[in-house]
């Protein structure tokens, strides 16, 4: 029933991106975007990642979007139709896929419980965090506290992120008011 | 259901590649960062796909269980969720910002006004 979830969850995904590559109307595209992140969302919490799924839900397919939106609203709406043929992309993305391609043979199968993944520092975290830490949901453990440099780093990123939105459009308003006076 | 071993790794690929050719095929910038994001996503699904041991649940402990599927993908994921939402917005504010300097959003057209200066 999982493995039947997860083939058909990961059929829709490649359908919405392929609708996300032929639709002109940059509306559309966004909602397709969408309506992917939000696919997402669902095989995450089927492979047993709920935390990533709700972040994806929100994050992915919620703010991500309002984003895209707000600048389509500032911008164009639909995209000029291409000036020429796209033959030499369409030959680069099948190089490359198939060389990906090539690489996944190398990797553990899917759902293997004994590929290395699962066997280096994570079965300490399952197995000391309740005497170390001692809540419930490891992934908070882990990202609050074994790994919290990281998310230390995150919110450095985050940071300059929001510096840089402020120093590209921040000033754009007083400029425009000055501008009427 | 050894042939669909590989089947998750195989359709992340098919996803990250259209991705990638919207972002070098498209020329229209908003759709280019779409591309991106399409990218980051499949990205996402890669890891997630490799954390999911069968037949085991969600990583929160409790009595009775012994296999958990691996949170420490999980956590990556996380960061980099919201670190993608941070790289799409600065794209998104050049993207507005271009828009108000060269009055369009479409690349070709762009690099000709850069041409006729």
């Amino acid at each position: 029933m999982t493995e039947l979830l997860n083939v058909v969850l990961l059929g829709f995904l490649a359908l919405t991106a392929l609708a996300a590559i032929r639709l002109r109307d940059l509306f559309a595209v966004v909602m397709m975007f969408s309506i992917f992140s939000l696919l997402s969302a669902s095989l995450f919490v089927v492979m047993g990642a709920v935390d990533v799924a709700f972040t994806e839900a929100a994050v992915g397919a919620g703010v991500s979007t309002v984003l895209m939106l707000e600048t389509l609203s500032l911008t164009v709406r639909r995209e000029r139709p291409p000036a020429h043929r796209k033959l030499l992309p369409l030959l680069v993305v099948t190089v490359t896929g198939a060389a990906l391609i090539y690489g996944t043979f190398d990797m553990p199968k899917f759902g293997d419980p004994n590929a290395p993944i699962h066997h280096h520092v994570v079965t300490r975290y399952i197995e000391a965090s309740p005497q170390e830490i001692g809540i419930p949901n490891v992934v908070t453990e882990v990202l609050a506290s074994y790994r919290g440099f990281d998310t230390l780093g995150e919110l450095a990123v985050i940071f300059t992120a929001g510096v840089g939105v402020m120093a590209l459009l921040g000033t754009r308003s007083r400029r425009r008011k000055e501008n009427r006076r | 259901m050894d042939t669909f071993g590989l089947f998750n790794y195989w359709v992340v690929v098919f996803l990250m590649m259209t991705g990638f050719y919207v972002v070098i095929a498209s020329s229209n910038l908003v759709k280019k960062i779409v591309g991106l994001n399409l990218f980051q996503a499949s990205v996402f699904i890669l890891y997630i796909s490799m954390s999911s041991v069968k037949g085991g649940s969600a990583p929160i402990l409790e009595e009775g269980v012994t296999l958990y599927s691996n949170p420490l993908p999980h956590v990556l994921i996380l960061t980099a969720i919201v670190v993608s939402v941070a790289t799409t917005a600065l794209g998104l504010a050049i993207v507005v910002r271009i828009r108000e300097a060269y009055g369009t959003v479409e690349e070709d057209e762009i690099h000709r006004q850069d041409e006729s200066l």
